[in-house]
């Protein structure tokens, strides 16, 4: 079960994920980034607080918006990752090309 | 201890895969972080097969045999009809993933890096895909 709730706040799109991500539901996460990215989003923050699991699905929609953002400017940030979470993305060493912060502020720090 | 779950291909049986490995690895003593990755691993193959073998073809099934004793669990992946080996699959480089916007290969690089052996056999229409995870180590 994945939740995605998505907030604009001082031009900055926040997209909040509840649940787990896995092969059933990250057509889900895809098509949320998606639609901000068609609004002009230019600066995007993934609260992940509240996200428990994560499979190669999940971080293959990730992965595939980083030549994308790269080329158009586009700054993706996600933030409070737990640690079992956190340490997916570093089998793989997507914490080397994704920006992931601990927090919200840090997050927002740029 | 053995325990067996059929799962139907259908990638909205993965949650129900999952409360079926967390149920098992909770009671080893492999850190929660590490079941984490134990069941991450499994859910892999697993919908591996039910997207590429199966189709998402919900008449058909795969079977996980969970076989452990207290050094060793292992993960007996069995399903018919045209079969994937993990071990001949050559993972991309991540760098590729990112070049080609693909959103596949980078489960079994997870399986590989998370699992202590993988075995793969097939014989006649069956395939059989086995994970081992040593319980006292990394």
């Amino acid at each position: 079960m994945l939740n995605i709730e998505k907030r604009l706040e001082n031009d900055i799109w926040n997209l909040i994920l509840t649940g787990e991500i896995d092969a059933s539901n990250s057509v889900e996460l895809d098509a949320a980034i998606s639609e901000v990215v068609q609004d002009g989003a230019k600066s995007i923050l993934i609260d992940c607080a509240a996200l428990d699991y994560i499979s190669s699905a999940g971080l293959g929609v990730f992965m595939s918006y980083l030549d994308e953002f790269e080329e158009n400017n586009v700054k993706m940030v996600i933030f409070a990752l737990k640690d079992k979470v956190f340490q997916v993305f570093h089998i793989l060493g997507l914490d080397q090309l994704i920006d992931i912060r601990p927090s919200k502020e840090e997050a927002l720090k740029g | 201890m053995n325990s067996q779950l059929r799962v139907y291909c259908d990638t909205a049986q993965l949650s129900d895969l999952r409360q079926f490995l967390e149920s098992i690895l909770k009671v080893t003593q492999l850190s929660e972080i590490e079941q984490h990755q134990v069941i991450l691993a499994v859910e892999e193959v697993c919908a591996n097969l039910i997207i590429h073998s199966h189709d998402c073809n919900s008449n058909e099934y795969i079977d996980l045999n969970v076989i452990s004793s207290k050094a060793l669990i292992v993960f007996e992946i069995l399903d018919f009809g045209e079969g994937f080996n993990i071990l001949e699959y050559q993972e991309p480089e991540i760098s590729q993933v990112i070049k080609s916007k693909r959103k596949g290969g980078l489960g079994i690089i997870l399986v590989k890096r998370i699992m202590d052996k993988i075995e793969f056999e097939s014989f006649e229409n069956k395939n059989i895909c086995r994970l081992y995870k040593i319980l006292n180590s990394k």
